[in-house]
């Protein structure tokens, strides 16, 4: 058991990543009550975006790290939010009224169409995505080795969770946000505008997802065009078990499924680690569908 | 019955031109221009069959780039028994259901002489039943897995079987290299890297080595550092990872931030240049085992090499070396046979020995499979040096 550090930090590290992209489940979810299921696919673009703009932002600023990465990162989050918003705009909005089957099935076939057109575009090979986080040990023992690059990763991940709670909770678009998940009819009585509201979720989610695709495309340096679909899912299954709608609840939900994965992968065996993912799911479909963090919550949104 | 009575007033022409099957015939009626075009033609039609698109895409347009090479070589200079060569490519998608019903139409609707492909071994499983029952010899330029040649007497490969490579991994490791503590990562979703995994490991215990942890990994994995921090901890000397590029670059990369310092190794699927692109820096002190060497200096591997440069403007990998050598020897079968009827176009190529391949000397023996001699290939200063060649 001596590696059992360095498998937190494993587990931690992809758990960050997983609760971005649930994050964005989660917040559509909460306004829309719909599961977007193409967001896995944002995800996707924004590697992408950070594939195709690396090389060229890190000349401009001296190659210097400490810019580009930023830099990069918040391009692919405008990249994706324009993205999301689109989505939205021409896919899910005019099937607002119909049922949200409907609105379902649009979103599998706005998933299909991004995984498969990013095929065409991007080529179906896999890309090195190229280096945007400096790789230095900071501990370097027999049982535990720290590089900088997972410390980043879950620093910024964690930086990003605290920004939107700060959006959600303290800004009047965040408490427009909390009001429509409360009641739509009653908010744009109160004359919030709900289509604004509705974009600026997409606008939350998608450059989350973005972000988790840089950061992802860091840790895990090969990226195609159908990497969004297996995080993606069990970024779903991590918005589940935190319970659906849930802010802190995705971003535990995240953590826990990380760690999860990893434990089974490095102590049982990474041939039960879906069915231990998806298990948990079902398992909590059937006795807790409120998720862990339930809806006693306050700020649902 | 609509399909039926479309069909009656043709039959007899389908019929002379098809064969008498009637599921035959109504897929000839489809497609009866194929038919009749094939017989004002002169020159002789060869198969091919390779994933352009899909999962698989890079190996497939290998394989029809080393191909293309030898078809125009064959038709500049005069051709095969007086004729020109014509290649007919199919697009398998990388899936096996497709790989099976563009062999059907090569055969039936095009029919042709004799079928190339495929580089993964379960699509070549596919098709290699439809050959064999219409008795068109097929020869697979890169399908390793043992059961391809035993589907029946018209099935050959130009490339080694598995369980040879994995035996060349355990010596290497076991005699060159002078290391007895293996780890083994494996990916259980893809056949080959369960086989080869096996037949390494089984070569290796039987020299005395002894396999001190074994981990698993699904393709489509991008994460492996919990299956590495176990293997760390079990203290290997080498750790062998029979799987193909993409993972293999990643689980190196990954290895290395773990600060694991002993080398890593893999057989033929990591063969590609994405492997380094990936792997970058990491990948030093690799080493995997594969069918030839861009830097080997016989003539033939230099020609294929200057050639394939002039064409293409890139190195051949390993795939286009190898299906480069299948229609060699197809054509080579060919001139021997003076013919390109099927039972003596089949003695023929098994009769193929001691032919001059830009991936060895090949011989096929007597169960269909090309005996030859592998290479270790070292990834040293960011380049593939020849490690050592490795005889059966």
């Amino acid at each position: 058991m001596s590696e059992l550090l360095q498998q937190v930090i494993n587990g931690i590290s992809l758990g960050s990543i997983y609760a971005l992209i649930a994050l964005g489940y989660t917040m559509v979810y909460g306004v829309l009550r719909f599961i977007n299921f193409a967001h896995g696919d944002v995800f996707m673009v924004g590697a992408f975006v950070g594939y195709y703009a690396a090389p060229r932002i890190t000349p401009l600023v001296g190659g210097s790290l400490l810019i580009a990465g930023p830099v990069t990162l918040l391009l692919s989050m405008l990249v994706c939010s324009a993205l999301g918003v689109t989505i939205e705009k021409l896919a899910y909005r005019p099937l607002r009224p119909r049922p949200k089957l409907t609105i379902l099935i649009t979103a599998i076939g706005i998933s299909l169409f991004l995984e498969f057109g990013g095929q065409l575009v991007f080529g179906p090979d896999p890309k090195s995505f190229p280096t945007l986080l400096p790789s230095t040990v900071l501990i370097n023992t027999p049982n535990l080795v720290l590089r900088s690059t997972p410390v980043i990763v879950i620093g910024t991940a964690l930086g990003l969770m605290l920004l939107l709670r700060f959006i959600v909770l303290k800004t009047k678009m965040g408490t427009a946000m909390r009001a429509v998940s409360y009641n739509q009819s009653a908010a744009s009585l109160m004359g919030i505008n709900i289509d604004t509201v509705i974009s600026f979720t997409f606008v939350l989610g998608s450059s989350l997802a973005a972000a988790a695709g840089i950061l992802y495309g860091s840790l895990y340096p090969s990226i195609n065009p159908l990497m969004g679909v297996f995080p993606g899912l069990k970024a779903f299954i991590a918005a589940v078990l935190g319970g659906i709608g849930n802010i802190p609840g995705a971003a535990l939900g995240g953590f826990i499924i990380g760690l999860i994965e990893t434990f089974v992968t490095g102590y049982l065996s990474p041939t039960y680690r879906d069915a231990i993912a998806f298990g948990i799911l079902i398992l909590i479909l059937l006795f807790k569908p409120s998720g862990i963090l339930g809806r006693a919550e306050a700020e649902k949104v | 019955m609509l399909q039926k009575s479309a069909v009656n007033p043709f039959s007899s022409a389908v019929r002379a031109c098809l064969g008498s099957h009637p599921l035959v015939a109504i897929w000839g009626i489809l497609l009866l221009a194929g038919c009749g075009g094939g017989g004002g033609d002169s020159a002789i039609p060869i198969g091919e069959y390779s994933s352009l698109t899909g999962t698989a895409a890079t190996f497939g347009t290998s394989t029809h780039k080393g191909a293309t090479l030898v078809m125009e070589e064959t038709n500049g200079s005069g051709g095969v028994l007086g004729k020109q060569i014509k290649l007919l490519t199919e697009d398998t998608q990388s899936k096996p259901e497709e790989a099976a019903t563009v062999v059907t139409k090569l055969i039936t609707r095009d029919g042709v002489k004799a079928i190339v492909g495929e580089v993964a071994s379960g699509r070549t499983l596919a098709a290699a039943p439809i050959c064999q029952s219409n008795g068109v010899p097929m020869i697979t330029p890169s399908s390793t897995n043992p059961k391809v040649t035993q589907v029946g007497d018209y099935i050959f490969r130009v490339c080694f079987t598995d369980d040879f490579q994995g035996d060349v991994i355990a010596r290497f490791v076991h005699n060159t290299l002078n290391l007895k503590r293996a780890a083994l990562l494996k990916d259980v979703k893809n056949e080959y890297s369960v086989g080869l995994g096996k037949y390494f490991a089984q070569s290796f215990r039987q020299m005395g080595g002894e396999i001190v942890v074994e981990q698993a990994y699904s393709e489509g994995d991008n994460d492996f550092k919990a299956q590495l921090t176990a293997i760390k901890a079990a203290n290997p000397e080498i750790i062998v990872v029979p799987g193909y590029y993409n993972e293999a670059a990643l689980i190196v990369k990954q290895g290395r931030e773990l600060n694991i310092t002993v080398p890593f190794m893999g057989g033929d699927g990591w063969d590609s240049a994405k492997l380094l692109e990936i792997g970058g820096t990491a990948m030093e002190g690799t080493y995997y085992a594969n069918h030839y060497s861009t830097t080997d200096p016989r003539q033939v591997v230099q020609n294929f090499v200057k050639k394939f440069h002039e064409k293409y403007n890139e190195t051949p990998d390993a795939i286009a070396a190898l299906s480069y050598d299948a229609v060699r020897i197809l054509m080579d079968a060919m001139r021997r046979a003076g013919s390109t009827d099927g039972p003596k176009l089949r003695d023929a190529i098994a009769a193929t020995k001691g032919f001059d391949g830009v991936t060895g000397t090949i011989t096929i023996d007597a169960n269909r499979n090309a005996s030859k001699s592998a290479v270790i290939l070292a990834i040293k200063d960011g380049k593939l040096t020849l490690r050592e060649t490795i005889r059966p």
